[in-house]
């Protein structure tokens, strides 16, 4: 037995806590599920072990002694994800600080917040580890049984970058908290987690794009000249590739170095996380004022329930996170557009399919705003609007805004291009029209506060709205380059959009 | 007492809506036009649900429901014109000022955007939500969302107004706002049906009370016919209440 209010009784709490909201989110709440859950969890640790053979197996073999090259690309790829994780690690303290759930229990008991507070930094960053060692799984073990016991050795570097990253994050997001205060941190932070996810991918497409006029991320990572500029071999800034590699004496200092970055962490901020947390308490209770607007628009019911949706978008404090990054990602597509325009390249086909995935996750997160969290949907049921008209004007309202998203880069297109703009616009309207469908055929009723967890509610939606993107984004390259063989991923997107439809619980 | 001359606003008829056990039981009611009708019952008897039937939110397996002689199920939008549906837990958009929430309801409900200003401004003002008009109501306390909602319920000017528990949580000040406005809508013809927990409002608010066990009407009337069937002349509209429902109970 843990002594109450000790750092190991918040820790089996915490721990309790978050295996229930892990296993409610595999379910869906369904207990009956866990089976079916854990053998689909299994066939897909099967097909990613899959996948990583194909893309890895080749670099199984590297020495454990790498050259200039290997180092380079090891730390690049490992940067994109680790900017990833702070990205996801800085998100989840900004929700430690404003969601409320227990924490005016908490604060209002007699026992010491900064215990709870070092136990939750402390669980943030296994989360963050662990998701990281989730997805790198099957990459490291490949490598490692085709290339032998030493590649375990980045399931270390894996958590350690898991670590540094929330350790990082507390860091920001307090610093943030400190500087802007806690109205503005939530918008900020939001952004800021937004454009660190980004800003290693987007940097170096746009030196790709820049110098080699390609998408390509691993365009700059083997280029001569990065190779040039590049510390030597024996430099500390490759610590965590060697670690990586196999090397035991680096993966020693790699992990207690980060070990000691999220001791650090926990003795510096756990203490003021409390005030922080009961800061941000106060700020739900900010008033906001709007402009008062000159008088009320007449208008149809339809109309009302299309603006009363975009203003709602607008005014989200949540969807930023959600959707900057997509939209971050245009920039790169955007640039190369432009850059294309200015030197008469007409051959944009690649665009074609990083717009149409853009389009369609877009388009699958508005629906459920839309559709499933409508915060008064007994209102909306009760007025004299039938069902048919009130889920057109909610459909409206999310291809408007995937339109206004997009219509820019299809106007770019066409004046390069015309056959690339037709196929984009068309591939774009059926990756939204397909993730909106299925969002209506999977619709619960939900508060919008849960837009985060909208992906639990359904595994079916969730991948069958991924996959319909993905087969709509190749559909979209296929034709723009002008072959036969688009038909065969549109075929695959009508038939996963109708195979969501024929198991929807609006079909039942 | 149904009056023979007036129009009837509410008339239910066999109304049957089953989930794991029957939630309401082949109910029958009839309400006059420009009546405060007040329907108690104990928890899980059937109110709620009887009352998201008539509002259009829940299908019911089988009876029939008129709305000033509008087939509700046949015509649920024609019905829903001329209805509100108020529940307990405010049905408000956090993100919306209370101006821009009834410019919202008179758009669903097609009001005319120069009358729906002017009544919105009455009702906001009728409410004591003046300086608060252009706030997000994200900071509310209950009682101001209840109180916002409750303008959203009346800006179209319904000829029926149905309140699920509308008083619930609110303070004595805030409550007492709430059964005014309702108090001179039936005074201007309207007509409100509520459920309460509280017996009070609805010895003191209503017209007529009806009293719901197991999904049927069991008593209904007057709160002296409701005492006399009881056979508790000169008690309290709780004793009468519980007395009702236990004698219910013994019978079932």
């Amino acid at each position: 037995m843990t002594r109450s209010g000790s750092l190991a009784w918040f820790a089996r709490h915490e721990l309790r806590l978050s295996w229930r909201d892990w296993m409610h989110m595999l379910t869906a709440g369904d207990r009956r599920r866990k089976r079916s859950v854990f053998i689909a969890l299994a066939l897909f640790a099967a097909f990613m072990h899959l996948i990583a053979y194909v893309t890895v197996a080749a670099y199984a073999g590297a020495a454990r002694d790498p050259d200039k090259l290997t180092l380079v690309v090891v730390t690049g790829s490992a940067l994109l994800s680790w900017a990833l994780m702070l990205s996801q690690a800085m998100e989840s303290v900004t929700r430690a600080f404003y969601a409320r759930a227990d924490l005016d229990l908490i604060l209002s008991s007699p026992v010491s917040a900064t215990r709870l507070f070092a136990v939750r930094i402390a669980a943030m960053a296994l989360a963050i580890a662990l998701m990281g060692v989730f997805l790198a799984a099957p990459f490291i073990d490949v490598l490692a049984l085709l290339g032998g016991w030493r590649w375990l050795g980045a399931y270390g570097v894996v958590v350690a970058m898991g670590v540094t990253a929330a350790a990082l994050a507390v860091a920001l997001t307090v610093a943030l908290f400190r500087t802007i205060g806690p109205k503005r941190t939530r918008l900020i932070a939001q952004i800021v987690a937004a454009m660190i996810g980004a800003a290693f991918v987007i940097g170096l497409q746009v030196a790709a794009i820049l110098s080699y006029g390609t998408l390509s991320r691993f365009a700059v990572l083997h280029s001569a000249t990065l190779l040039k500029h590049a510390p030597d071999v024996g430099s500390m800034l490759w610590w965590p590739a060697r670690a990586a590699l196999g090397d035991g004496a680096d993966l020693v200092i790699v992990s207690g170095g980060s070990l000691a970055l999220l001791a650090a962490a926990i003795v510096i901020f756990s203490p003021r996380f409390g005030e922080h947390a009961i800061a941000a308490a106060g700020v739900s209770a900010t008033v906001t004022r709007q402009r008062a607007r000159g008088g009320f628009r007449g208008t149809s019911p339809r109309r009302a329930l299309r603006r009363k949706e975009w203003t709602l978008l607008r005014r989200d404090p949540w969807l930023v996170s959600q959707t900057l990054m997509q939209l971050l990602y245009l920039l790169p597509p955007a640039l190369l557009l432009w850059r294309s325009f200015a030197h008469g390249t007409h051959s944009l086909a690649l665009l074609v399919p990083v717009l149409v995935m853009a389009a369609g996750q877009l388009a699958g997160g508005l629906a459920w705003l839309a559709i499933s969290g409508e915060d008064a949907p007994d209102l909306v049921s009760s007025a004299p609007v039938g069902a048919r008209d009130l889920l057109r004007a909610k459909i409206e309202a999310v291809m408007g805004g995937i339109a206004i998203v997009f219509a820019p880069f299809a106007l770019g297109l066409a004046l390069i291009s015309p056959t690339d703009a037709v196929s984009a616009v068309l591939a774009i309207m059926a990756a939204a029209a397909s993730a909106t469908a299925i969002q209506l055929w999977f619709r619960t009723q939900a508060r919008r506060s849960h837009f985060r967890r909208r992906q639990t509610s359904s595994r079916v939606a969730t991948f069958a709205e991924a996959f319909s993107s993905i087969a709509w984004a190749a559909t979209g390259a296929l034709a723009a380059a002008g072959t036969w063989f688009a038909l065969m991923p549109g075929l695959f997107a009508l038939g996963t959009v109708a195979f969501a439809r024929m198991i929807s619980p609006a079909r039942a | 007492m149904i009056h023979p001359h007036r129009p009837l606003a509410l008339e239910i008829r066999g109304l049957a809506k089953r989930f794991d056990r029957p939630a309401v039981n082949g109910l029958d009611l009839a309400i006059d036009a420009g009546e405060f009708y007040t329907l108690l019952g104990p928890n899980g008897a059937g109110k709620t649900t009887t009352l998201r039937m008539v509002a259009g939110l829940l299908q019911p397996d089988s009876g029939a429901i008129s709305v000033f002689g509008i087939d509700a199920l046949a015509e649920p939008v024609a019905a829903k014109q001329i209805m509100a549906w108020l529940s307990d837990e405010p049905m408000i958009y956090d993100k919306l000022t209370p101006y821009e929430y009834l410019e919202f309801i008179a758009g669903l409900w097609g009001v005319d955007a120069a009358l729906a200003e002017a009544r919105a401004r009455d009702l906001i003002a009728w409410l004591g939500l003046e300086a608060h008009g252009h706030e997000r109501c994200e900071a509310f306390s209950k009682g101001m969302r209840q109180k916002v909602a409750l303008a959203g319920a009346l800006v179209h000017e319904p000829k029926l107004i149905i309140l699920d528990e509308p008083l619930t949580g609110l303070d004595a000040g805030s409550a007492r706002q709430v059964k005014t406005v309702l108090r001179e809508r039936v005074s201007a013809g309207a007509t409100v049906i509520m459920t309460t927990h509280i017996l009070e409002v609805a010895e003191r608010m209503a017209d007529r009370i009806g009293v719901i066990a197991d999904g049927r009407l069991i008593a209904q009337g007057t709160l002296d016919e409701l005492r006399r069937q009881a056979g508790k002349g000169g008690t309290s509209l709780e004793d009468t209440f519980l007395t009702l429902v236990a004698q219910e109970q013994v019978t079932a």
